[in-house]
């Protein structure tokens, strides 16, 4: 069965490309536009990884990084944070919340995010 | 005058006055338009400075809203109010509340024009808070979509969507260097704007410079092989640790190592030196390049500024490489210069404390 990533991002362009980019390594990918869809589908589709931003419509990202954490049943999924919010204190307080990894879009290439995932999924 | 102004510019914290050699159609883009208004002002001399509609007009201030014109104003009223108080003072001695009055009148007025001067140095401050919210909002904005169009090209690149034939491929990896250079521009600007707005966060720990040179002097090595330059290396024994920030001190070292080599390419040799000079670590890069003609010398470091001789050589280049290192180590407590001949090669030395 192929691994499920959940995708909370509010660009259709990098939910395009990231589907594509994970699609081809055989990962399914749930997509979710803005933070409370994202936590709702965290509930319901039960995924292996979530990818998240931090600049989110309706939930921001550290607020739905803080309800996964709290909630028991989603507590244990690892979160990957993909935003270009670079300064000291976002990244000090997504560690704090529980995020695995925190990575600013602007320092990688699209390879070494997939990487990224691979080493988080334990590949 | 033009010196009281000077002393007020730098209270206000506005930019020194700086050179801007490009040609116009390499002009910076226009977001730094203010940085043009106040290089314009370089080439003008003191004469120019004295001619205050202009240096008004130049703020977009009206006359009457113009610090330097009110300042004039406000002398000329004081001295023949001064002199104008006297004479009649002694020719009506005998109604001193005439004076008293006089005075008064005067007084108020004083305290009239200093509210406007007052008011107009508020709106250059605000001016500039402007131009460094200005460059930070559109460098964030621009950073988004930079991202975005790198990683469709990493995409297309990589032929998980469709195979790429050669010749496409050559083209998207032009379009991903350009995207780079963009990207490169952009986070350079940033960096500014947190040094210009005093957020620059510094984590400083105990650290080698030696080690963070040879790392960085490996990470370079692809570009000094395909340059034909060679790097030499030469730490003196014994070097202690500093406390500095590894991070932002390895910038330092990676901006002034990539332009030796840059400004040297196919000529020969860079070598790098780091000793201990009584209570400071010593760090100096010396290539036998292109050098910096002496016209240069006091605007190296300057924001924006590129040298005559890098600009022939080297078409690319923001020119804020140099600012960045030069406030990241003075806010280490170190300081960074050169020297250089031209024809013959420049160094670029910068110190770093090692007592707290």
């Amino acid at each position: 069965m192929p691994k499920k990533i959940l995708f909370i991002e509010d660009e259709p362009v990098l939910q395009k490309t990231f589907g594509d980019a994970l699609g081809s390594e055989s990962y399914e990918i749930v997509a979710a536009v803005d933070g409370e869809v994202g936590l709702r589908l965290a509930q319901s589709e039960k995924p292996d990884l979530i990818l998240l931003d931090l600049i989110l419509p309706r939930l921001p990202g550290l607020e739905v990084l803080k309800k996964l954490k709290e909630n028991e049943a989603t507590s244990h999924i690892p979160v990957i944070i993909l935003t270009n919010l670079e300064d000291v204190k976002n990244i000090e307080t997504a560690l704090e919340l529980g995020a695995t990894t925190y990575l600013i879009k602007a320092n990688y290439s699209l390879g070494e995010i997939v990487d990224k995932v691979k080493k988080a999924l334990g590949e | 005058m033009s010196l009281l102004v000077g002393a007020l510019r730098f209270e206000l914290g506005l930019s020194a006055p700086k050179a801007l050699v490009l040609p116009l159609h390499h002009a910076p883009p226009f977001p730094l338009y203010l940085d043009l208004v106040y290089n314009s002002r370089m080439r003008q001399g003191f004469l120019d400075s004295l001619n205050i509609a202009k240096q008004c007009k130049k703020y977009g201030l009206s006359l009457w809203q113009c610090p330097q014109f009110l300042f004039m104003v406000l002398g000329v009223v004081v001295i023949s109010s001064s002199l104008a108080t006297y004479f009649i003072g002694s020719r009506f001695s005998e109604n001193p509340e005439m004076v008293v009055l006089i005075v008064l009148i005067v007084a108020a007025v004083l305290i009239t024009i200093g509210f406007i001067i007052t008011q107009s140095f508020e709106r250059l401050a605000e001016v500039v808070r402007l131009k460094a919210e200005f460059i930070s909002i559109v460098s964030h904005q621009l950073r988004a979509p930079l991202a975005n169009l790198r990683w469709i090209i990493d995409l297309l690149i990589s032929g998980k969507v469709e195979q790429v034939p050669e010749k496409q491929t050559n083209y998207l990896q032009i379009l991903r260097e350009n995207g780079q250079r963009m990207e490169g521009l952009v986070s350079d600007l940033l960096t500014v704007s947190r040094i210009e707005s005093n957020e620059f966060l510094f984590k400083k720990e105990k650290a080698s410079l030696a080690e963070l040179v040879q790392k960085t002097i490996a990470w370079l090595d692809p570009l000094a092989r395909a340059s034909n330059v060679e790097v030499k290396l030469s730490l003196a024994d014994n070097l202690p640790e500093a406390l500095f920030d590894p991070f932002q001190i390895g910038q330092v070292v990676e901006n002034l190592l990539d332009n030796a080599i840059r400004y040297t390419k196919g000529r020969g040799s860079v070598s790098v030196t780091i000793n201990r000079k009584s209570n400071h670590l010593y760090f100096e890069v010396t290539d036998n390049g292109i050098g910096i003609s002496p016209d240069d010398y006091k605007y190296i470091g300057q924001k924006f500024f590129r040298g005559r001789n890098a600009f022939r050589h080297q078409a690319q280049g923001s020119g804020l490489g140099l600012y960045i290192a030069k406030a990241i180590v003075e806010k280490s407590g170190g300081k960074l210069s050169f020297k250089s001949k031209e024809g013959e090669g420049s160094t670029f030395w910068f110190t770093l404390p090692l007592k707290k």
